[in-house]
């Protein structure tokens, strides 16, 4: 009972706020350690990097970088170029397919809504690992392996993309203004072109920025479906790297290298999106 | 329909209709090209998701139900048949598989726990009222997620491996004996650290932003009878972050099942990850390396319907509990 009467601005309040905030510094720190791990480790010389304590920097650093990009005659470049196409170009495209998808859902009743909207929610629960062998024994069928469409094809629909465009043009596309830009002649397309996506804009910019960072992360669909080295996304190449790093050992610097380079890629992109995405949607979408 | 929006809708059309004169067929045309709309709209969704979902989940049932075998004399060519349930029979019978379920559901045991709890504490902190660093902390503990899994299982690999382990060359430094988390049964705290690290911001966001969603005004009356933020934490904020919690439990089952990449990276370091170390390694072990592309695909099948069932059973779960509280 006498901790219920403490007062909220009373001293005995003090010790426990910084117990919290001293909590949460440990979890930051536990959570910056690997990544501030790596870029010393960026610094360091294939030597250094077993003599030297981690968190001081080395001396190899433009070394590494320069060894990184000359690797197997460039490689790692066409990777990142890889990676960037996958993810821009596969994070456009189902933002688009969302989008469109979450306004029939949100603005339209339809003959078979509730069916198709159960089914795409069964879709949320399927792993996508799960998904990936018989994609990849469907796609080596129809000739799509060690293509780009091949790892395309099973990024670009992501039924929780859909959701949540639905969920957020249900909150932010209110049912008078399409009514309203109804009653002024525009078709249903120019509807959702121009009025419906400026205001779906931050709720696409979040799918967008999930989207991105689900593809750029993804592993095992591009491992099965590639096989060709100047197909492989970034992560697909770390991997090879660190691989061929076990027996020459000498690899190591260049694969640590790789995966700093390949974190500050997408840190850019999240911060350059950060004044647009909204992350709140999520909790808006646990709602519904 | 809601009964506002559509009356108000209704009598502006009509004014509207007939200004522009003489047209008993336009509503019509417009009314069909309303109902078709919908459909439009989700064509391109529906064709990919049936290209990208659908067709490959018939394709493996149908590849599950049939197997190579030998017709005829001993050198006759392999021909692919229906064997009925042989291949599910074998899958429930392997016992490499059901290892692996095992070391799937200590793995689980740890890194879901873990990870919900830690990204409760740490949404729930970051509510507190007056609470500092809330920004600086908020996005620390993000940033884990824009980290591929195939790089921090690199990183977190090296810095587990004696050789470049900092708390390694603290501990030479200071005479202790080698820490070797990549050894012995440690392997299953080796991997589910990974996991936590890289699934704690995510799942911390879903619940930070419920907790957002809340007005503050919900927990003043508590407050002003002297409650306690632990006990206005216990019994007001958890029971209404429920659907988030909900949300990512399923995301953290999902997540945990398909667990691959990470194991993967730190077999290039270490002996002792088989394998067939989890489920979906030796899934694509059978697939790719045995060649059973039958055999991979009945396994698959008993994966995504076990994926469907422990969801479905939280899910239904929480109806149940939502329908007694109402």
């Amino acid at each position: 009972m006498s901790t219920l009467t403490t007062p909220r601005s009373g001293r005995g309040l003090r010790p426990n706020r910084f117990g919290s905030t001293l909590v949460l510094i440990i979890g930051a720190v536990y959570c910056l350690i690997p990544v501030v791990w790596v870029f010393m480790a960026t610094t360091k010389t294939n030597q250094e990097l077993f003599s030297t304590l981690t968190f001081i920097p080395g001396t190899g650093f433009l070394d590494n970088i320069v060894s990184l990009f000359q690797y197997a005659d460039g490689s790692f470049a066409l990777w990142a170029l890889n990676s960037a196409i996958y993810a821009i170009g596969g994070a456009t495209l189902s933002t688009l397919v969302s989008a469109a998808a979450g306004f029939a859902f949100a603005v339209y009743d339809f003959r078979g809504k509730k069916l198709a909207f159960g089914i795409l929610l069964g879709g949320v629960l399927i792993p996508g690992v799960v998904l990936a062998l018989p994609q990849y024994f469907l796609f080596a069928n129809l000739g799509l392996t060690n293509t780009h469409i091949g790892v395309l094809l099973g990024v670009i629909v992501s039924p929780f993309g859909i959701y949540l465009a639905r969920i957020y043009a249900e909150a932010a596309v209110p049912k008078e203004t399409i009514e309203a830009t109804r009653i002024d002649g525009a078709s249903e397309f120019r509807t959702f072109t121009s009025v419906a996506v400026p205001m779906m804009f931050p709720g696409l910019v979040t799918v967008f920025l999930l989207q991105f960072i689900a593809i750029w992360n993804n592993f095992l669909l591009p491992f099965l479906m590639l096989s060709r080295d100047d197909t492989f996304p970034i992560t697909i190449g770390l991997y090879t790297m660190l691989n061929r790093g076990t027996q020459e050992g000498l690899l190591w610097t260049q694969a640590i290298a790789g995966s700093a380079v390949s974190i500050v890629a997408i840190l850019l992109v999240m911060s350059s999106l950060q004044r647009f995405w909204r992350l709140d949607l999520l909790s808006g979408g646990v709602k519904g | 329909m809601t009964s506002t929006t559509s009356s108000t809708g209704t009598t502006g059309v009509a004014p509207a209709a007939a200004a522009v004169g003489p047209t008993r067929g336009l509503p019509a045309r417009k009314r069909r090209r309303r109902t078709l709309a919908p459909y439009a709209f989700l064509a391109p969704g529906a064709v990919l998701f049936v290209l990208a979902f659908i067709l490959p989940l018939l394709y493996a049932l149908w590849l599950s139900l049939h197997g190579l075998r030998a017709q005829g004399g001993a050198f006759a060519k392999r021909e692919q048949v229906f064997v009925g349930l042989e291949n599910y029979v074998a899958t429930f019978q392997d016992a490499e598989l059901l290892a692996s379920l095992q070391r799937l559901g200590v793995y689980a045991l740890i890194v879901i726990p873990v990870t919900l709890g830690l990204a409760l504490v740490a949404a729930l902190l970051l509510d507190l009222p007056g609470q500092r660093l809330v920004r600086t902390s908020r996005t620390a503990l993000l940033l884990p997620y824009a980290v591929p899994g195939v790089v921090a299982a690199m990183l977190w690999g090296f810095m587990y491996l004696p050789g470049t382990s900092p708390a390694n060359f603290l501990a030479g430094l200071m005479g202790l004996p080698e820490v070797n988390l990549l050894s012995g049964e440690t392997i299953y705290v080796a991997l589910a650290n990974i996991a936590v690290w890289g699934s704690l911001g995510f799942n911390m966001i879903i619940m930070y932003t419920a907790l957002r969603a809340v007005p503050e005004e919900v927990y003043d009356a508590a407050r002003v009878d002297g409650c306690g933020e632990l006990q206005i934490a216990l019994r007001i904020k958890i029971p209404l972050m429920l659907p988030a919690l909900v949300l990512s439990g399923l995301f953290s089952i999902i997540g945990t099942i398909q667990v691959y990449s990470e194991p993967m990276i730190l077999r290039s370091i270490t002996s002792n990850i088989s394998s067939t170390f989890f489920p979906l390694m030796s899934v694509y072990r059978a697939g790719f390396h045995s060649d059973d592309i039958q055999g991979a695909s009945a396994t698959s099948v008993v994966i995504a319907l076990g994926v469907l069932a422990a969801s479905g059973l939280l899910l239904g779960l929480i109806q149940k509990q939502r329908s007694r509280l109402s």
